[in-house]
């Protein structure tokens, strides 16, 4: 995973609430074996309106998403995360985020954030001056060329895998001997929790 | 930890807890993981490329049920049709290979045991009370229904799943949904799990996990409480559940992957453990009169947007929050509904039954309850009813409900997710309306520009017989 420490950049103000996974890749382009190429299909309904903020030049190319309430809501699919990654967003910021959707965003290297509605209505407006925003894991801040500072906080594991672009597949395998201990425990308790089947 | 009282969520929580991080993050055993086609071929093949192996095989399995079209599989010699979309044939190819090159049980698409991954897990008695489910699929928190912790993941941790059994997960807040009394004639599991979407909203759960408590869920039938537990994820809660009690125990008793003879008895034995204790606190609770629950419908584009059968679509102005309004009149446009409208005048032109929420035997027989000896109405252009696995829809022609259905002017399909999520064949045309027995409503579900209905299987059926939403207690 690509670690990221910090985000600097124009920000695309959706602003938007409730932008569901179905929003973000519609369930035709999940029909792929790949992780690429999702951007293609991103936010494809919101791209047929005339004068959409993804088409806009200004924010071509913008490292930041900024979004209303429950961003990321509905279908588990990590193929949202996947095509924003495509699409080169490494920032999202919103007053809340589905649970599912924030892992899965950490996993591809996408930092969610989350601000109050005020802060973020701030930042909304910001962005639709085209003035750039600053994001700093590190010091956990969002910041604005008007001086403004807004601090947010991120679970301190999932902090720690992205400033250190850690997998955590391979963290928790170094863990065998723990999980081994857990199972025998199991086996000895509840063999047909074990075993998956009557018999 | 004994001493202090404990919800249902937390004792479940605390028996899978390998070990706890210093920053808080727990390390949790997965008891069961179903698989399907969609979010499960980068899993596997970033195990491949790491030269990753599966940790425990048997835990898993593996069954198609999204990409499958919901035609006939076999031709008249018996041999398997194939698929026509090569995208959709290469990602089911892909689970068929993967399965079995990682050791993991399939049920192929062909076989009478196939189905929808939340209608088959409890059917065959993979899941089980008190254990901890995942599936690369939101909609896992169904399985809650038996009183076990199930909750959907993504790709990534599907594949963390298959190479450790584990995840790394942050414990949620206990939240209760308790109602009392006996809902009305008339009014489904599904009516009373969209008023709850609607009361506490779309993003009312996130961060909870939601136990169902109170007269009306002790009162269902194991097919009820999975349609209620379903559908915890579009009140933004990640998993919802019910405790497990002697309905539940006689729902899995002798299923095919259940345990048996003494082991079963030791199984109910700690079963009967799993409750909440008298004192336990929860962090939210949310309390409604059954009374208040009437047949429901969606009016919106968020399974919150909900209103009770008699009610008309709203006026954005009507909304107290700003945020809202803006996207009520964005919903309304998209929907091509005038506020004010009386729901039951909206027309309808297609119908579909089915879906993890609603495709059980229960929920067939319920719809075809209301269609028997009529007719779906002239305007209604499309009607399918797709049964949630191969074993219902055997039933369900055991019991002559296809007839029903197909005399009504339905068709009656093989077994999958169909027109709950625009992927397959089966889809919604743009600009049309349905009366959808699915769990979401969301802008384009059901195919770009589809205008979707929520509401339950006799509902659905009152639709297509009087060609608009319709209250099904005036048809019986
Ligand atoms: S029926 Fe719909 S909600 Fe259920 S698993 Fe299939 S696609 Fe998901």
């Amino acid at each position: 995973m690509q670690p990221l420490t910090r985000a600097q950049g124009r920000a695309i103000p959706l602003g938007l609430k409730n932008v569901d996974t179905d929003i973000i890749i519609p369930a035709r382009w999940l029909k792929t074996i790949s992780r690429e190429g999702l951007g293609q299909g991103a936010f494809e309904t919101i791209r047929a309106e005339p004068g959409n903020v993804f088409d806009d030049p200004a924010y071509a190319g913008a490292p930041i998403l900024i979004a209303g309430d429950n961003f990321g809501c509905g279908s588990s699919r990590e193929h949202a995360a996947w095509a924003l990654a495509d699409l080169g967003i490494r920032v999202v910021i919103a007053p809340s985020f589905s649970d599912i959707f924030s892992g899965n965003a950490v996993k591809n290297g996408i930092l969610p954030v989350v601000l109050p509605q005020d802060a973020v209505d701030r930042l909304l407006d910001a962005a639709r001056e085209g003035l750039e925003i600053s994001v700093d894991l590190e010091a956990q801040t969002v910041t604005t060329p008007y001086q403004d500072r807004f601090a947010f906080t991120l679970d301190p594991f999932r902090r720690h895998c992205l400033l250190n672009g850690l997998d955590e597949v391979g963290l928790t395998m170094a863990r065998g001997e723990a999980i081994a201990a857990f199972e025998a425990q199991r086996t000895a308790a509840r063999p047909w929790l074990m075993r998956g089947t009557a018999a | 930890m004994a001493s202090r009282p404990r919800t249902l969520y937390e004792k479940i929580w605390d028996a899978h807890v390998v070990e706890t991080r210093e920053d808080g993050t727990a390390l949790v055993y997965i008891d069961r993981h179903l698989v399907h086609e969609v979010t499960s071929p980068q899993a596997f093949e970033a195990l491949r490329i790491a030269g990753r192996t599966v940790r425990r095989p048997e835990l898993t399995l593996a069954v198609p049920d999204h990409n499958l079209p919901t035609t006939p599989r076999l031709d008249s010699r018996g041999l398997p049709i194939p698929i026509a979309d090569p995208e959709s044939a290469a990602q089911l190819a892909a689970l068929e290979a993967n399965a079995p090159a990682f050791g993991i049980r399939y049920i192929p698409a062909t076989a009478k045991e196939q189905g929808i991954v939340h209608v088959v897990g409890p059917e065959q008695g993979f899941s089980l009370p008190g254990t901890t489910i995942v599936c690369g699929d939101s909609h896992t928190a169904c399985h809650g229904g038996l009183g076990a912790l199930a909750f959907g993941i993504g790709t990534s941790e599907v594949e963390h799943v298959l190479a450790t059994q584990t995840l790394l997960l942050q414990q949620s807040k206990p939240m209760e949904v308790r109602v009392e009394g006996a809902l009305g004639p008339g009014v489904s599991a599904k009516d009373l799990i969209l008023h709850i979407i609607g009361r506490i909203g779309a993003a009312g759960g996130t961060g909870y996990v939601i136990e169902y408590r109170g007269a009306v869920f002790e009162a269902m039938s194991v097919e009820e409480r999975l349609t209620v537990c379903n559908m915890s994820i579009e009140a933004g809660a990640r998993a919802g559940l019910i405790a497990p009690d002697d309905v539940t125990f006689a729902y899995l008793r002798g299923r095919p992957m259940a345990p048996q003879g003494a082991e079963w008895d030791a199984a109910v034995a700690y079963w009967r453990t799993l409750r909440t204790d008298e004192g336990a606190v929860f962090a939210k609770s949310v309390v409604i009169d059954a009374a208040d629950v009437e047949p429901s419908v969606t009016w919106g584009t968020s399974p919150e947007d909900v209103v009770p059968i008699g009610g008309r679509v709203p006026h954005p102005e009507d909304f107290a929050d700003e945020s809202k309004r803006v996207a009520a009149k964005k919903s309304l446009d998209y929907m091509g509904l005038t506020p004010g409208t009386p729901m039951t005048e909206v027309a309808i032109e297609n119908v579909f039954i089915g879906s993890c929420t609603n495709s059980r035997i229960e929920d067939l027989r319920a719809a075809a309850a209301v269609l028997k000896g009529r007719r779906k109405a002239d305007n209604v252009r499309w009607a399918i009813v797709v049964p949630g696995s191969g074993l219902v829809k055997a039933q369900a022609e055991e019991e002559g409900l296809d007839r029903i259905f197909t005399e009504a002017g339905f068709e009656w399909r093989e077994p999958g997710c169909s027109a709950c999520l625009g992927m397959n064949p089966d889809k919604v045309p743009p600009g049309e309306r349905c009366a959808s027995t699915s769990n979401r409503n969301f802008v384009g579900r059901q195919g770009p520009g589809a205008r979707t209905h929520l509401v339950s299987p006799a509902m659905a059926a009152a639709a297509a017989v009087t060609g608009r939403l319709a209250d099904v207690r005036e048809l019986v």
